[in-house]
């Protein structure tokens, strides 16, 4: 028997060909996810970044549930056209937090990993009850339901705990304060001095434009309205993070 | 094989394995899928020493050609700067009454202004900035804050309450909300209001209207009416309505008062496409 026939033990044993495909499964996975785990430059820090406050989560909540990243993707590559086009381009570190990530694979709408601050609330209510009403050509259905629906609020610590579990490093504190600083987050008249000193940059308005209620418009916009505006790209050093 | 067996039709060996007599032949592959093989292995060799490929210890190989496409990414993105600030003719350094007198950098800046607007402004200003019902039309010569170059340029720069320190704000009051006015005299005062571009409210009492006016509205629209673009307060005499100029819409907004939000483009768009957005909209509708 030839080297070139030594094969044939493979195609003749089922057990023999399982064996030997979990070996180079295994060595694929060795040598291509390992590393990401411990290189330091797959590993960038990036100031700026933090977990999303509770209204912000229940914002994602939504967006996850409506299925918003079957159209939008949340990842602005690395290429001229779409740093022209949507900002710098996205880092790892920017959906450290994210579970699951909501890079997307495919654009029949925008990609909005920047768009926080790049439309008025106003604008966003108005596009996500009608998107006509505002961007005559769009093919986006319309989420009406959302400024009606009251935001069912009473299990954002649970989901903060379980987020926890996986690594995001929510505390105590922030476990504990969860429902108090999704309503003060929604209420401008309040003051929200714990909510942003627990979460640096958090915007605090009524999202949606009735103060009486908070819906889930409000926890929609809200984490529309800070999508990639967390990191000060005026201070991130590109070159130290080459690669 | 020991157990080799010619197929007697064809003169190929079989594989020796049989399904209710038919039996598998053993052709060799096609040559030309053969060699294409082969050559994927070779470049795949010759791919491992050129690009970023193996992990390292405490880093990665990162090939001859030493490539990155975050770097390459950030070299286009500059090279299409450095092209268009050469095109632009130092877009940067001159005036915007200098771009608009300089008919190469007026060119530049409305291409600019054209493909900078359809990204950014498009959504609610309308892909043909005619605007809509909460959203000014920049294709007419009616202007909130101005419509001079540096009027627009301004607005842009700094938005409309938005983030920026320094934007534009002004707070119409509540005049209902905040129980400034009562029904009826919201009614009159609309009633003035529509009257001066030749409408009416239905019993309203147009007199009173007036001193209602008199007394609560023209330190911002003025004693004419005619509003100021340094407050930002709309003209009440024509018949451009940023909220409708209908009865009931204009009772709705002395009643709540509309708070437009336009954001802040000052640091998320680079300082030359803010001037040729500015020569861009100035060019549609813009005035003194």
């Amino acid at each position: 028997m030839s080297l070139m026939q030594k094969h044939a033990v493979f195609e003749r044993n089922s057990i023999v060909l399982l064996v030997g495909i979990l070996i180079v499964v295994a060595i694929g996975g060795l040598v291509e996810i390992v590393p990401l785990f411990y290189l330091k430059s797959t590993i960038e820090t990036v100031t700026g970044m933090r977990p999303y406050s509770p209204l912000e989560l229940a914002g994602r909540n939504i967006f996850v549930r409506e299925g918003c990243y079957l159209c939008h993707s949340q990842m602005i590559r690395p290429m001229r056209d779409e740093i022209e086009r949507y900002g710098h381009f996205s880092l790892a570190a920017e959906s450290q937090y994210d579970h699951p990530f909501q890079w997307g694979s495919k654009r029949t709408g925008p990609d909005l990993a920047r768009v926080g601050g790049k439309y008025s609330d106003d604008w966003h209510v108005a596009h996500l009850t009608d998107p006509r009403s505002v961007v005559p050509a769009s093919v986006m259905p319309g989420y009406p339901f959302l400024k009606e629906a009251p935001l069912k609020a009473d299990r954002i610590a649970e989901d903060m705990k379980t987020l926890r579990l996986e690594g995001v490093p929510y505390t105590d504190e922030d476990i504990a304060n969860a429902e108090a600083d999704l309503k003060a987050q929604v209420n401008p008249d309040g003051t929200a001095d714990e909510l942003v000193g627990r979460y640096p940059k958090a915007v605090v308005r009524d999202f949606d434009g009735n103060p009486a209620k908070i819906s889930e418009m409000d926890a929609l916009v809200a984490y529309l309205q800070m999508l990639g505006t967390l990191v000060d790209f005026s201070t991130y050093d590109d070159k130290a993070n080459l690669r | 094989m020991a157990h080799e067996e010619i197929d007697k039709v064809t003169g190929v060996a079989t594989t020796g394995h049989e399904w209710d007599g038919i039996k598998e032949l053993n052709n060799p592959l096609p040559r030309w899928w053969l060699w294409v093989f082969y050559a994927t292995i070779v470049f795949a060799v010759g791919y491992v020493f050129v690009y970023p490929a193996v992990p390292l210890v405490s880093g990665y190989t990162t090939g001859l050609l030493g490539h990155s496409q975050r770097a390459s990414a950030l070299a286009d993105a500059e090279a299409g700067k450095a092209a268009r600030a050469e095109i632009g003719q130092g877009l940067a350094e001159a005036s915007l009454d200098q771009i608009k007198a300089d008919p190469k950098m007026l060119e530049f800046a409305m291409a600019q202004g054209k493909a900078a607007f359809g990204d950014n402004c498009a959504p609610c200003h309308g892909s043909g900035a005619t605007g809509s019902r909460g959203y000014p039309n920049l294709q007419d010569d009616d202007w909130l804050w101005g419509g001079t170059l540096d009027d627009i340029h301004t607005t842009i720069t700094v938005g409309i309450r938005s983030t920026s320190e320094d934007t534009r704000v002004n707070d119409m009051p509540r005049f209902g909300d905040d129980g400034l006015l009562d029904a009826k005299q919201i009614r009159d005062v609309a009633g003035f209001v529509l009257s001066l571009s030749g409408g009416s409210v239905q019993g309203a009492d147009v007199a009173a209207g007036k001193e209602i006016f008199a007394e609560n509205c023209t330190s911002c629209h003025g004693d004419d009416a005619k509003g100021s673009h340094e407050l930002g307060a709309p003209n009440l005499t024509d018949h451009i309505w940023l909220y409708g100029g209908d009865e009931a819409s204009v009772i709705n907004t002395i009643t709540h008062a509309h708070r437009g939000v336009m954001p802040t483009w000052g640091g998320k768009l680079d300082p030359v496409t803010i001037k040729s957005l500015a020569v861009y909209v100035h060019d549609l509708g813009g005035g003194t």
